[in-house]
């Protein structure tokens, strides 16, 4: 379903601030894959992230999504077959609309648009029944205005909006991290649930190691712009986050290490 | 009576530019300037096409096409030649001067003895401008309405609301900016085309201040009449722009103001309406919800990562 080889990312090329970010990536994920995504602050997530939705071009290497390679395609083209959740709950919504104005929108993520009514009574229907999904009253609340829903309503929207068209692929960037533990716990089992009912194949980056371990077949770590831990299901089942964590300070350790020595 | 009907219809014709001002300012959430330049340049289209013989309302329509081309010009500056916002609308005003000069031959261009949209209602009822402006600009009105919610329409608002969202959704915000100028500054042009037939000239000096003129149409509408809809919206900049002309044809009623000092007084307005907090309601609200919005993600996330390491 997605296949990256060999990127590169290097922000501010050749100036005191260059930061090779991403350093050849090679990722090959299948119809269906669930792979949780891990690693230090710093260490290249979000960026591969951006570079699969075409944020930022890749230096080099190639990415195609079913087939197509969409290595060149601006972060718009794109969109046809990525739906995404960023970490902000205010990221993936527009919030002077209502709710049905929002679905509408994604519901049309990728198609042509142009002079048609963006709502009317069938639409609104089926914007009720998949709110429902959600179990947050929200399909008896279609009229409100967006900004007046809490984070977490929010970010349930948004898990909607990526999901209800069976993108390709859906990206999660971090997307309970800004919630409190009860609001992140709801968006979790959402999570869990519509990827399952829909057969999402998703990439979900977060700093939590027990959702990391608990949820999805496959678990990446990540680190200085490098996968360096690949888990298959049944290594991931072994794995209590404990090991994860000291994996974790293993990889912390050596940075300290070089460091003393940098600066012997 | 004759002032407050006057006001009236020249309210009526400002309600295409406040039309045109909202849609930038507040849909699109873009500075744009051009209306300075886009005004005249519908004013003299207009005239022009008058002049040799077309006729009046066809006329309007080219007036709408030549503001909606200026539109076009700020937004690929602004887009595809990646200038600032604001100095796009200054650098297109600027070159639409000289251009409207060309346009007309002359600074100034009289319809004096040709036929105007109004002149088959010249010898009706004292009201029958104000009845056929109202008709006019409540069916622009109409369409923007429409247009805002369609497919299109809504692209063209989460641009203003939020753009990278409707990126993520597979629009290109490039594209909805110059629509959304385009559309703007169409209504602008059809705003200067009417007023040139409605005072009998083109003037290349109409257009200056324009913009301030749609600003304090378009905030004193929200503040008396509400934004509570877009339909609502749509409605009260209209209406402002009418509360706004009454306010004018007050204040030169006032033995101490000259006609020379309405644009210090439109400023004015504008400078009370956006300094007074309780007007600026609006904007302070969305200055919360950012700060809110940072604390709520950026600082949680340093907390949680502390705990772990
Ligand atoms: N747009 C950018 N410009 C410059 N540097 C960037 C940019 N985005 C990310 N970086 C840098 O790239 C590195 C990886 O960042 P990121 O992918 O956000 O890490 P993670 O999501 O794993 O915490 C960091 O050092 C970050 O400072
Ligand atoms: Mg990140």
């Amino acid at each position: 379903m997605l296949r990256i080889e060999d990127i590169s990312k290097t922000f501010n090329p050749d100036t005191i601030n260059e930061k090779k970010a991403i350093r050849g990536i090679n990722l090959h994920l299948y119809k269906g894959d669930f792979v949780t995504v891990i690693g230090s602050n710093g260490a290249g997530k979000s960026t591969l992230m951006n570079l699969i939705a075409g944020g930022h071009p890749v230096d080099a290497g190639t990415i195609s999504i079913d087939g197509n390679d969409v290595t060149k395609l601006s972060e718009n083209e794109r969109a046809t077959f990525i739906g995404r959740v960023f970490q902000d709950p205010m990221a993936g919504t527009a919030p002077t609309m209502s709710i049905e104005e929002n679905l509408s929108m994604a519901y049309q993520r990728g198609k042509k648009r142009g002079f048609r009514l963006a709502l009317n009574r069938q639409l609104r229907e089926f914007f009720q029944s998949s709110l429902e999904v959600l179990e947050l009253n929200l399909e008896n609340r279609l009229q409100s205005k967006v900004g007046l829903l809490s984070g977490g309503e929010r970010q349930a929207l948004s898990l909607l909006m990526a999901t209800f068209t069976n993108p390709k692929l859906l990206l999660l960037d971090e997307h309970t991290a800004a919630l409190d533990p009860k609001r992140a716990e709801l968006i979790t089992r959402l999570t869990e649930k519509i990827v399952k009912q829909n057969h999402l194949t998703t990439l979900m980056i977060t700093h939590n190691m027990d959702q990391a371990l608990r949820l999805g077949n496959r678990l990446l770590m990540m680190h200085q712009g490098e996968i360096v831990l690949e888990l298959s299901e049944i290594e991931k089942a072994k794995m209590k986050s404990r090991d994860l964590i000291e994996a974790f300070a293993r990889l912390k350790g050596e940075d300290f290490v070089d460091d003393r020595v940098a600066l012997g | 009576m004759g002032i407050v009907i006057g006001s009236l219809e020249q309210g009526l014709i400002y309600g295409f530019l406040a039309l045109g001002v909202y849609l930038a300012f507040r849909i699109l959430n873009f500075p744009d300037l051009t209306v300075d330049g886009s005004f005249p340049m519908g004013a003299a289209i207009s005239a022009l096409f008058i002049t040799k013989g077309l006729d009046p309302f066809i006329s309007l329509v080219f007036a709408g096409i030549a503001g909606g081309f200026a539109g076009l010009l700020t937004g690929l500056l602004h887009t595809k030649g990646k200038i600032n916002g604001l100095l796009a609308g200054i650098l297109s005003m600027t070159a639409l001067y000289s251009i409207n000069l060309k346009i007309m031959g002359t600074s100034n261009l009289s319809l004096f003895r040709h036929e105007t949209i109004f002149t088959p209602l010249a010898n009706l009822s004292s009201f029958s401008y104000t009845i056929f402006l109202f008709l006019l600009v409540f069916l622009a009105k109409k369409v923007l309405d429409w247009f805002l919610r369609t497919d299109l329409g809504l692209a063209v608002r989460a641009t203003g609301d939020n753009s990278a969202m409707i990126r993520s959704l597979g629009v290109s915000t490039n594209q909805t900016i110059i629509l959304g100028l385009v559309i703007s500054n169409a209504l602008v042009g059809l705003a200067g085309g009417i007023m040139a037939q409605y005072q009998g000239y083109a003037d290349v000096q109409m257009g200056i201040g324009m913009i301030v003129v749609g600003l304090a149409s378009v905030i004193i509408g929200e503040v008396i009449f509400g934004t509570i809809s877009i339909e609502r919206v749509t409605l009260a900049v209209i209406g402002g722009a009418i509360v706004y002309r009454l306010v004018i044809a007050i204040a030169l009623y006032l033995p101490f103001i000259s006609p020379t000092d309405m644009k210090l007084i439109t400023a004015m307005i504008v400078i009370i309406a956006l300094t007074i907090p309780k007007f600026s309601l609006r904007k302070i609200k969305k200055n919360e919800s950012t700060q809110k919005s940072f604390s709520n993600t950026v600082m949680p996330q340093i907390k949680e990562v502390k705990r772990e390491g």
